[in-house]
């Protein structure tokens, strides 16, 4: 017991340097850019961008860290956080390969997995961005052909359709209620596709809402 | 000095970011790595993660190239390249830069040419995404607790919490794919992808019981995902000829 806090505090440790040298980093960038090309910019030009994107971005910043750093896990979040994409990648690849691995979230053997599941799905995505990015001229006109966009514009109903047939069946009992709300509430205000970041707490509070009363009632 | 979006100086500022990202993701996958070997864990299983993990993120790594090739007409190659390797999601960082574009009376129809307007998109996707890397490093500690709290308490709840959890975002992403059905015909097309996709990963399940497969099993998710993005092509040309 004492090892495992130990190791996890460790994680901690690390993760609160490379994170906020990552945060510092990112920041150096347009700072980096307003030096060398001695171009500064109109601050209320700056303001002016930041107050039509940060009411709606930094709340779903916000939900997303308290709902997705129980999913990641300590070292999973440290990274996931840093190299982004986590609805459409990170969280999925991680909970698959928990399930996978047959090991629980939240426990120190989930840990490992989850953070190698985003370290080895970070590091591939690098990768092939780089790689992309140098041999542009061949992959753009396959990567950007009519006949493959279908493909690319159905990513996420490709992906969530087999996660959710995993993760539904095993708990159909409480995946029930949130799914028919979540399904419903899209049918009949399909503008809220901009929020779905903010729907997933919706969502969880349902669930988790739905798995308390039946837990109490010993059904699950 | 002459600005250039695709200057040496700009694809050097953002491979050092890069670098640093992808450093800090080994040094994670070799603690972690290591970690499992001390707690004696079967090691062969973890290589498994490592494959299906990697085979995962081929078709959404594609995915986010197109992003940069969306974004580099107006931004050049090296920030859209940045800010979709480092953080962002395309969803993001579009919406961020037109916003930024928006609000110095420009758009991204045309490449940025002002350094002065370049720099205002490129403060503001930064500045959007502060949040999660402040607050991981601050309140991290306290929501592990706070769900080590509910385990030890009771620790079937504390299971079912975390499931609920995962379902309410599956849910919520489930829903989304319906998001587009009231266009008719043509909105049920993300609807089928999900059937074709979830019934693929239904087949997995059967192949790896009746055969005996094992791989298949630890491989089903990039599979699925895979054979329902390839499906979605003859999916959405019999739809298309349907609808005429």
């Amino acid at each position: 017991m004492k090892q495992e806090l130990s190791y996890r505090d460790s994680v901690h440790k690390m993760g609160r340097v490379w994170i906020l040298s990552a945060l510092a980093m990112l920041l150096a960038v347009p700072a980096a850019i307003c030096i060398y090309y001695n171009a500064w910019p109109p601050v209320a030009g700056i303001l002016k961008g930041l107050l039509s994107i940060v009411p709606i971005f930094w709340t779903v910043g916000v939900i997303e860290v308290f709902t997705y750093v129980p999913m990641l896990g300590t070292g999973g979040s440290y990274l996931g956080f840093v190299t982004g994409n986590l609805a459409n990648l990170k969280v999925p690849c991680a909970l698959n390969s928990m399930d996978r691995a047959g090991v629980q979230p939240g426990t120190e053997e989930g840990e490992v997995v989850s953070t190698i599941a985003i370290a080895t799905s970070s590091i591939v995505t690098t990768l092939i961005i780089a790689l992309g990015v140098l041999l542009l001229s061949q992959i753009a006109p396959v990567l950007e052909s009519p006949a493959l966009q279908p493909a690319f514009e159905n990513i996420l109903p490709a992906l969530f359709g087999a996660l959710g047939v995993v993760f539904v069946s095993k708990d159909w009992k409480i995946a029930i209620a949130p799914l028919v709300v979540m399904i419903t509430l899209f049918l009949l205000v399909p503008s809220l596709a901009g929020a779905v970041g903010i729907l997933v707490p919706v969502g969880a509070l349902i669930a988790i809402g739905v798995a308390r009363i039946l837990y109490k009632k010993n059904l699950l | 000095m002459e600005f250039n979006s695709n200057s040496a100086f700009m694809y050097v500022v953002v491979g050092v970011v890069i670098a640093f990202v992808l450093l800090q993701s080994v040094v994670f996958f070799i603690k972690a790595w290591r970690r499992g070997k001390e707690l004696g864990m079967d090691m062969q299983a973890l290589k498994k993660t490592v494959g299906s993990s990697a085979l995962f993120t081929v078709a959404p790594a594609f995915a986010i190239l197109l992003g940069v090739i969306a974004l580099s007409n107006a931004l050049g190659f090296p920030l859209p390249w940045l800010r979709l390797s480092v953080i962002g999601s395309l969803t993001y960082e579009a919406t961020a830069a037109a916003a930024a574009a928006n609000a110095v009376g420009t758009s991204l129809a045309e490449r940025i040419t002002d350094p002065k307007i370049f720099a205002v998109i490129a403060w503001v996707m930064a500045l959007g995404i502060v949040p999660g890397l402040v607050l991981v490093p601050v309140f991290g500690k306290k929501i592990e607790k706070g769900i080590s709290n509910i385990k030890s308490k009771d620790s079937k709840w504390g299971k079912i919490f975390l499931s609920g959890l995962f379902l309410g975002m599956i849910s919520a992403f489930l829903g989304l794919v319906f998001a587009n059905v009231h266009k008719g015909l043509t909105g049920w097309i993300p609807v089928f992808v999900m059937f074709a996709s979830a019934v693929l990963m239904l087949l997995c399940g059967f192949v790896q019981k009746i055969f005996k497969v094992k791989w298949i099993e630890d491989y089903a998710l990039p599979i699925s995902l895979l054979g329902g993005m390839a499906l979605s092509i003859p999916i959405t040309n019999l739809v298309m000829s349907l609808v005429g």
